[in-house]
């Protein structure tokens, strides 16, 4: 049992933080959302990291690394709020060409029963992933039709709505869906656990900065304990996410499904919560759009939406210990 | 990273395993939570046992008779005590955790000489005067006089919460022995025999309607200045060497007790009928259930973390913190739902028709134990915002 990185894996962390920083600065991270803003080439920058392909096996142009890699990454890209179809590149960059390498953007939906069918980054999409319990299906974003382009509440996750899906090709079936949705779900649940800690660094250097009443706001307990609770939520969500992570990774420690609806109730809690309390901490700057607090808040919302709800995780873990 | 057992952790599983089945059938019956005696001599039977398998001392070093095992062994092993339901710590958790790791890092030759073979055999139990009714968060304010005669310090003062008084043989004290000093200087840590004349020992009663702590009244007790431990005034560092002994493991006893409380209010839940159908099939009350089970799985993988991280040779600072309030939240939030399930049957602290619904009132008053004691709730949060976070201190 070993549930801290090894050294190889923070510098995997490192590495990517930095290039978070250097490539992805708030600036950018928001010049995304704008019309026309996704910007191709430095989306092929990550990609030429290796990002997308961490778990694949070499043999298919992978990295060749465990899914628990592939978990921290997607942490530390939560953090810096990185925009664009993580996921759905992350999930088929081993079946469809060209997302490995950043040249084909997909986007990904799991198709609805009922309700609107509402992607993230269709807009600036080459191919349309559907996901149903049936199985996976690719086609083309262009013969999509009945757009709908709303303005998306998270301005750094443009979002349109479909009357209907494409029929497309089927790239897997069931087992595909089911290993799509689990894998999905803690990828989004890794993003959600760096959210918070992004949420958090950046309130925490706010306390700092600000003065009141001659001095930083940061020493007056009530935002002291404010504060320490995002910290100790990430804590305890990180944990939960690198647990499920492991357990993709080595099945038989446990029951890897209580394990990924657990990383999400608490990486959605670490998430949400984290970026109230920032927003808060910012007082009035903190309800403007200049201040960035709003962007994790908003973007958890997003994350927390995808592949299954914590109303879902929670009957998942509840009937799962229960034995059910 | 890893959650399977490495070849070496999976043997030393089975041993403890095995040797558990055989040690725990041999037990006699738990004594009554007020019958002192009953429990010291239980405690210590336990300890000896272990101590003769070579259990005792798990985590201290092997060349002052512990075992020498890893964090990761240890984990093991309180894991395995808790699915064969072997006995805790007990009366012996001051000795083994605090006072003789203390010993080990700080004592003389004869203090160790004459303490740690007791402590790990289970033939001393320990207790500890740090609190005072003046000094509880505030620590270091603390005012227990001891001045220096001859070959003797003389204590008085007054101490407080201090669990086990009642059945043990030695107490680890902070006093004041500079009182000059202000705070964290001038305070020396001395072992004090608990039959020496002038200690009065007045139980208090807890929220459970027990005796697990008490008061320590002390009356120009004389104790020898051969009981000082590291150097005069120096005793908070002293109190804190402690601090490098933890790998993790701390709270993983409560974490087992915790885990079997929510096992066991699950299946109350669906064996109790309420309105046509079970407590289960309330969503509202299933959907919490979630939310817990999430967390509690979530408070493992933490301290797998610490572990690992123990086992690296430190702590990270503030995980020790932020653990306990995440699990003193847990527990509380656990209690609270084990009042919904429980409804009107939670007014008896006796279990009622067969089922652990006394149990779960206790645990649901536990809770306080654990956002309070060892530094509540609102000072870790303190020690987290300002050493992890490097928030600015308030004064």
């Amino acid at each position: 049992m070993d549930l801290q990185p090894t050294d190889d894996q923070l510098a995997l962390i490192e590495m990517v933080t930095g290039f978070a920083s250097d490539r992805f600065p708030i600036d950018i991270v928001r010049s995304f959302g704008e019309p026309n803003g996704f910007d191709r080439d430095r989306w092929k920058e990550l990609a030429a990291l290796g990002t997308f392909g961490l778990a694949l096996p070499e043999t298919e142009g992978g990295v060749g690394l465990d899914f628990i890699d592939a978990v921290l990454v997607h942490e530390a890209l939560g953090k810096a709020l990185l925009p664009g179809p993580l996921l759905a590149a992350t999930l088929s960059a081993g079946l469809v060409d060209g997302v490995l390498d950043g040249s084909v953007l997909p986007a990904i939906v799991d198709i609805p029963h009922d309700g609107p069918i509402i992607v993230e980054h269709f807009r600036s999409s080459d191919v349309l992933l559907m996901v149903d319990d049936d199985g996976v299906r690719v086609a083309p974003s262009d013969i999509a039709e009945g757009i709908d382009v709303v303005r998306s509440t998270d301005p750094t996750s443009p979002i349109s709505i479909l009357e209907t899906v494409p029929a497309g090709e089927l790239i897997g079936g069931p087992e595909l869906a089911v290993a799509w949705r689990q894998r999905g779900s803690l990828l989004a649940s890794a993003q959600l656990s760096g959210n918070s800690i992004g949420s958090t660094e950046l309130a925490v250097a706010y306390a700092k900065e600000r003065e009141q009443f001659g001095r930083p706001i940061g020493s007056f307990q009530g935002l002291k304990h404010l504060l320490a609770d995002s910290w100790i939520r990430s804590e305890v969500a990180r944990s939960s996410v690198w647990a499920a992570g492991v357990m993709v990774d080595e099945p038989d420690v446990g029951s890897v499904t209580r394990a990924v609806a657990g990383a999400r109730l608490t990486s959605s809690r670490a998430a949400t919560e984290n970026a109230k309390t920032c927003l808060q901490v910012h007082g009035g700057m903190g309800f403007t759009w200049e201040v960035d607090a709003h962007l994790f808040l908003k973007r958890a919302w997003v994350l927390e939406t995808v592949f299954g709800t914590c109303d879902e995780a929670a009957e998942d873990v509840a009937n799962l210990y229960a034995g059910l | 990273m890893h959650l399977r057992d490495s070849e070496s952790d999976a043997q030393f599983r089975f041993e403890v395993r095995e040797w558990l089945h055989g040690a725990v059938a041999s037990l006699p019956e738990h004594p009554a939570t007020e019958d002192w005696p009953g429990r010291r001599a239980f405690d210590a039977n336990w300890q000896g046992l272990l101590f003769e398998a070579g259990y005792a001392g798990i985590n201290w070093p092997s060349e002052h008779g512990g075992r020498g095992a890893t964090p990761t062994e240890h984990l093991i092993f309180l894991e395995e005590s808790a699915e064969a339901k072997a006995p805790d710590v007990g009366i012996g958790f001051v000795g083994q955790m605090h006072a003789g790791p203390t010993i080990i890092a700080e004592g003389t030759e004869a203090q160790k000489a004459h303490h740690l073979r007791g402590i790990l055999t289970g033939d001393h139990a320990w207790c500890q005067g740090f609190s005072e009714p003046g000094s509880g968060s505030d620590l270091a304010s603390l005012r227990t006089r001891a001045f220096r005669d001859g070959d003797d310090y003389v204590v008085s003062g007054q101490k407080i919460w201090t669990s086990h008084a009642m059945a043990a043989d030695y107490c680890e004290m902070l006093v004041r022995t500079d009182p000059n000093e202000l705070k964290h200087k001038g305070i020396s840590w001395l072992i004090m025999p608990m039959d020496l004349p002038g200690i009065d020992v007045r139980p208090l009663v807890t929220v459970h309607g027990s005796t697990e702590f008490a008061e320590l009244f002390l009356d120009e007790v004389r104790v020898p200045v051969a009981n000082l431990v590291g150097e005069e005034n120096d005793g908070w560092r002293v109190a804190n060497v402690t601090l490098s002994f933890e790998r993790g493991t701390g709270f993983v006893g409560e974490l087992l007790d915790t885990t079997s409380v929510f096992r066991d209010l699950i299946a109350l839940a669906r064996s109790t009928k309420r309105h046509g159908s079970t407590v289960w099939d309330d969503d509202g009350i299933r959907h919490e259930f979630g939310v817990l089970g999430a967390d509690l799985d979530a408070l493992w993988a933490f301290t797998k973390r610490n572990v690992s991280q123990g086992a690296r040779g430190g702590m990270v600072m503030g995980s020790g913190s932020g653990f306990k309030v995440a699990f003193a939240t847990t527990q509380h939030r656990l209690g609270d739902l084990a009042l919904r399930v429980l409804d009107r049957a939670s007014l008896s602290l006796d279990d009622i028709g067969g089922k652990p619904t006394g149990e779960l009132v206790h645990s649901k008053l536990h809770a306080f134990a654990i956002s309070l004691g060892g530094g509540t709730t609102q000072i870790q949060q303190n020690i987290i915002a300002e050493r992890v976070l490097g928030l600015p201190r308030e004064r």
